[in-house]
């Protein structure tokens, strides 16, 4: 860098890249989104060949390169496999801190489930059990879920 | 494989924010340096890889804007968009197709974006992003998983900041060197439970280069050429759901391979010094694990026993490592170019007597999802 502009305010130019999207969910996306939406209820489906339960649900299983067919009702419990508590706030978060991410293994699923919990983070510890509880105001979308609460 | 080797290399000091050097200006430093260090002129560059990512930059296609810069001015040019390893990765498998020699140069400005808008990017936009996941916060999913099933505590994890922060003064490139304690490191302000802010590496903007030749073209360099012994990678599932975050089969797949290239059966005793991307403090003991270097569970009590420190038996992260800089895809690039210092017996102050074969390491996607290993030697 040059001497002189150690001592200066440097110029800089604001901007920013605003794209809107509009991505299709799939078919199997649609599946699981419109569940929660109108039904309240957290569908997998499971990979004949290796059996794996995936939540959410998947057009083909990754590992085996099969087609999926098989749709499974999940229920809405689970127990907690990793959570983090966040103490920071930035304009993407849905909630406001402190609250926590969780890894939730859903009764009768195989793999994890991502979503956040607002209430009793002193209580939450690996294997805590939790429920989902939904938005009364539902847009078909992940947050169709409100959050997990600790049963 | 055919002899391949790293001819030349040259970084950027790090700094939060540079605000005399535009994109433009930090690679095309990186490139004549490293061309001064191999005493190579643009004439003995058959082709160039630039590493660059569309939001860092806040350009897309930013891969076309940045050739002049890298000398790639009439040159076959090519880009990786992910970390700085993998695009050395691929420079050596151009160098293994037919070309002479490749320049791989790498850049970013953490301080011109938003990194916890931008890594919020990176999840799935149907089923993850809404949850306003970040990179932060992934990782302190995964380091609960993995201290949690281990036993391995906080304050083993604030040895890694201890340890590699004090190594950073000794590299005059690094953005923190610090003398700090484990209580400094507990102290510090909780960010996303367990991880602290002295368990984070910082915001940083910088560039490096490499030029990796064939043994014919490697000749013609002034530098010793760094052979490259052994190189995989290897990607685990997208979903954080989908993976065990506290088991790096990935980087165990890719370690394995790397190792059976370069003939080594026993990481520990055959390695000399590790370079690897701590992003977080909690990384350095995961992957070593990832590595082989020890057992899985172990990393915790290796960094309590001071077998990375400096003089242990492995020394890890002697220039400072991630968490002392870490500029966003140059970093794993840096970690292939400390281990080639080191072997070069060129490190300066963070030099390891008599480092022969050095591992250097990268990674990409949410937590760990893939990760590139190196494996350097002398000869
Ligand atoms: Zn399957």
């Amino acid at each position: 860098m040059s001497e002189w502009l150690q001592d200066v305010k440097d110029l800089t130019l604001k901007g920013q890249i605003k794209v809107p999207y509009t991505w299709s969910v799939g078919e199997v996306g649609s599946r699981f989104l419109v569940a929660l939406r109108d039904e309240k209820k957290i569908i997998g489906n499971r990979c004949k060949n290796c059996s794996t339960v995936y939540v959410p649900p998947r057009k083909n299983c990754g590992r085996c390169f099969k087609d999926i067919d098989e749709w499974v009702e999940l229920g809405s419990k689970g127990i907690v496999t990793a959570y983090t508590i966040v103490r920071y706030d930035y304009p993407l978060q849905p909630t406001k801190a402190p609250f926590a991410y969780a890894i939730i293994k859903l009764d009768g699923a195989d793999v994890g489930f991502v979503h956040i919990i607002k209430e009793g983070l002193d209580k939450l510890k690996m294997g805590t059990r939790v429920r989902a509880s939904f938005k009364e105001d539902r847009k078909g979308n992940i947050l169709d879920i409100d959050s997990f609460t600790i049963i | 494989m055919d002899k391949i080797a790293i001819v030349g290399a040259s970084q950027t000091k790090y700094e939060r924010r540079k605000k005399g050097e535009i994109f433009y200006d930090m690679i095309y430093e990186v490139t004549t340096k490293a061309m001064e260090d191999a005493d190579y002129t643009l004439e003995d560059i058959d082709n160039v890889i630039t590493v660059s990512n569309d939001f860092l930059d806040g350009r897309t296609i930013s891969c076309m804007a940045v050739q002049e810069a890298a000398g790639a001015h009439d040159k076959n040019v090519s880009t990786i968009e992910g970390d700085g390893a993998f695009g050395a990765f691929y420079g050596a498998m151009r160098v293994l197709g037919g070309f002479g020699t490749t320049l791989v140069v790498a850049h970013s400005k953490g301080s011109e974006g938003d990194p916890k808008i931008i890594t919020n990017a990176m999840f799935d936009p149907i089923y993850h992003r809404l949850l306003g996941l970040d990179a932060i916060s992934s990782s302190a999913l995964q380091a609960s998983v993995y201290m949690e099933r281990y036993g391995i505590t906080e304050q083993q994890c604030a040895l890694v900041s201890v340890k590699n922060h004090k190594n950073a003064k000794n590299n005059p490139y690094a953005q923190l060197p610090m003398d700090i304690t484990v209580d400094d490191v507990m102290r510090s302000k909780k960010i996303a439970d367990p991880i602290k802010l002295l368990d984070c590496s910082p915001i940083s903007d910088g560039a490096a280069a490499i030029i990796i030749a064939n043994e014919k073209r490697a000749k013609k360099a002034r530098t010793k050429p760094i052979w490259i012994k052994g190189v995989a990678h290897c990607s685990d599932a997208y979903f954080l759901g989908d993976r065990d975050l506290a088991d790096p089969i990935s980087l165990k797949d890719a370690s394995k391979k790397a190792y059976a290239m370069a003939g080594i059966k026993d990481p520990m005793s055959e390695i000399d010094v590790v370079e690897l991307y701590d992003a977080f403090t909690y990384m350095e003991p995961l992957w070593l694990e990832g590595m082989g270097i020890c057992d899985a569970g172990q990393g915790g009590q290796l960094i309590e026993k001071g077998i990375t420190v400096m003089d242990g038996k492995l020394p890890v992260n002697p220039s400072g490592g991630v968490l002392s800089a870490h500029p966003v895809l140059v970093a794993g690039l840096v970690r292939i170019i400390e281990a080639a210092l080191q072997i070069r017996g060129e490190a300066g102050d963070h030099q390891i007597k008599g480092a022969k074969t050095a591992l250097a390491h990268g990674i990409n996607g949410p937590c760990g999802q893939s990760h590139c290993v190196w494996i350097l030697g002398s000869k």
